[in-house]
């Protein structure tokens, strides 16, 4: 399950913001919208850790996944910095994606900042629904893959705090106006935890079927440590479950957020 | 080329053990590797009852290492011995069943329990680091060993190991507790108490602030400690900190170790164990070792 994969491209995308485009059989055959890869950086124990990253998309036929990460540390920097031909040691594709919607479905997807990537994903793969997508960055310089989104979806909204691109606000905002006229069968959201608990509630109240995809600082990235966990509801109680194992993807309205 | 080792008893194929915490009950790990290479497999630690486990986040990454404050999160011994040994026993590798308690009762009923159940040993850990009540407390002076592992040893019947904690002034003194108090093996290091802090929201990064250090950055602190420790006890040493490779694990067995736990090194390399094993076959080749358990203690000072 780990594998080397070879860099095809590595573009960036924003400020800080990159697209590696790897090369690797297995992983592109395998995944599925929501998993992850779990990426060695470099051999140095200053990064000791693996990087999560979640899959953007996969070329069945070049072989071929993307994964976009904004650089937030040593790790991720190293990242940003590969060239084509490197390669990469990659443990996937991990963890429990999303619920595919059936042909006919109308879904929605709401996304904030990097937490939007798993969900185009997610759109490319829903054939045959009617797909809506929601999505919130903090300013329009850090707007990225719109094209790619519009592409994918029916309808494509974004919005930014400081509305400098789209909508002003919180991309919850339409998000909460659209469903007041419609009601879609499944709702997907990745983002930050205050805009996916308001996804989330919004849902659960009306009773609409959602899937939000967890994050939380990981270990090992295949369930043995246990040290990427949120609080899921167990009929009366609640315990810890594994993001990396049992998730990232879980239905909200198991979900205890923080 | 004689890869076996007899730790009081407890017979293992080879000397490379997977650590308790950092393995769960081998379910993961069986995807990437045949368990039956492992000379033995320490469990998840247990408690009587279910644990939840601390709040998140549970780790932090630090120069060549990693905190962790998971705080034995486990199913229970109970569900252990119903869940869990019937999927380890289909691997011919030694089963370690590692036990947590709040108070001596909590341990004694652990190794009652785990002493009918179908595992090789028990390994009394007294030094989590995660845990506000019992564990570490124990494990922290040499009367709190004595006290547990000697009310243990009456009512165990398996091969019983003592995990020791690093966080203590001298740690000879407590391996020689553990061993006067009858028990068969001593392990060490447990983690060592460590902190961090994100700079920029001045918050410690742990959910429960402080948390016990791993990785590479602990291994020179733990050669040392199993060094001192095999001088200074006549039952093996089971070494273990910061193991990333064969020659680390020789290293430890140069020490004074007859076996090594592997745990943290596998988060990065999950093959980290059997890669380990090939190794120490090169390194005895090369050296000329016949039988592994000859590079024990084969220290030249």
């Amino acid at each position: 399950m780990n594998f080397n994969a070879v860099v095809v491209k590595n573009e960036k995308l924003a400020e800080n913001i990159y697209l590696l485009r790897l090369k690797s059989e297995k992983i592109s055959h395998n995944a599925a919208p929501g998993q992850f890869v779990n990426i060695k950086c470099c051999d140095g124990l200053d990064t000791y850790l693996r990087r999560p990253v979640s899959i953007l998309r996969t070329h069945g036929p070049e072989n071929t996944f993307d994964i976009a990460f904004m650089v937030r540390g040593k790790g991720t920097r190293i990242l940003s910095c590969l060239k084509e031909g490197d390669a990469v040691d990659c443990i996937g594709p991990l963890g429990r994606g999303f619920t595919l919607p059936e042909k006919g479905e109308r879904i929605c997807v709401v996304g904030g900042g990097i937490g939007i990537f798993p969900l185009l994903y997610l759109l490319e793969k829903s054939a045959g629904a009617y797909k809506a997508a929601f999505l919130g960055f903090r300013s329009g310089g850090l707007v990225v893959l719109g094209k790619d989104f519009e592409k994918a979806a029916d309808q494509l909204i974004i919005s930014t705090d400081d509305g400098s691109f789209g909508e002003k606000g919180p991309v919850t905002t339409p998000f909460l106006k659209y469903l007041e006229k419609e009601r879609p069968d499944r709702v997907y959201t990745c983002g930050p935890a205050p805009m996916m608990i308001k996804v989330a509630d919004a849902c659960n109240e009306r009773g609409i079927f959602c899937e939000v995809s967890m994050e939380q600082r990981m270990g090992c990235g295949i369930g043995a440590c246990l040290v990427c966990v949120c609080r899921i509801k167990h009929n009366d109680d609640w315990a810890y479950e594994r993001i990396c194992r049992d998730g990232p993807v879980f239905r909200a309205e198991e979900v205890i957020f923080e | 080329m004689d890869l076996t080792v007899n730790i009081a008893g407890l017979k293992l194929k080879n000397p490379v053990i997977a650590a308790s915490g950092t393995f769960g009950f081998g379910r993961e790990f069986s995807e990437f590797f045949d368990l039956n290479l492992l000379g033995g497999i320490s469990v998840k630690g247990l408690t009587l009852a279910p644990r939840k486990g601390n709040p998140p986040p549970r780790i932090a990454e630090t120069p060549a290492g990693i905190l962790n404050s998971v705080g034995l999160q486990n199913p229970g011994v109970h569900a252990f011995v119903r869940d869990e040994i019937p999927f380890l026993r289909k691997f011919d590798t030694c089963i370690i069943a590692n036990v947590a308690g709040n108070t001596v009762e909590d341990y004694c009923r652990m190794a009652e329990i785990l002493s009918d159940a179908d595992i090789d040993a028990i390994e009394l850990n007294v030094s989590c680091p995660n845990v506000k009540e019992g564990c570490l407390i124990f494990g922290s002076t040499a009367e709190g060993i004595s006290k547990v592992t000697s009310a243990v040893r009456k009512v165990c019947k398996k091969t019983l190991i003592v995990k020791l904690s690093p966080n203590v002034t001298d740690i000879t003194e407590m391996a020689k507790a553990a061993e006067y108090s009858g028990a068969d093996c001593v392990s060490l290091i447990n983690t060592i108490l460590g902190m961090a802090i994100d700079i920029n929201s001045r918050r410690p990064v742990l959910g429960n602030v402080v948390g016990g250090l791993s990785g590479p950055a602990v291994k020179p602190i733990a050669v040392r400690m199993v060094y001192q420790v095999s001088k200074a006890v006549k039952i093996p040493v089971i070494g273990m900190g910061g193991i990333s490779n064969a020659d680390d694990a020789v290293e430890f067995m140069l020490a004074g170790a007859s076996a090594v736990m592997i745990g943290t090194a596998g988060f990065v390399n999950p093959y980290v164990w059997i890669e380990t094993i090939e190794g120490i076959k090169q390194y005895m080749e090369k050296h000329g070792f016949q039988k592994v358990s000859d590079i024990t203690g084969a220290l030249i000072e």
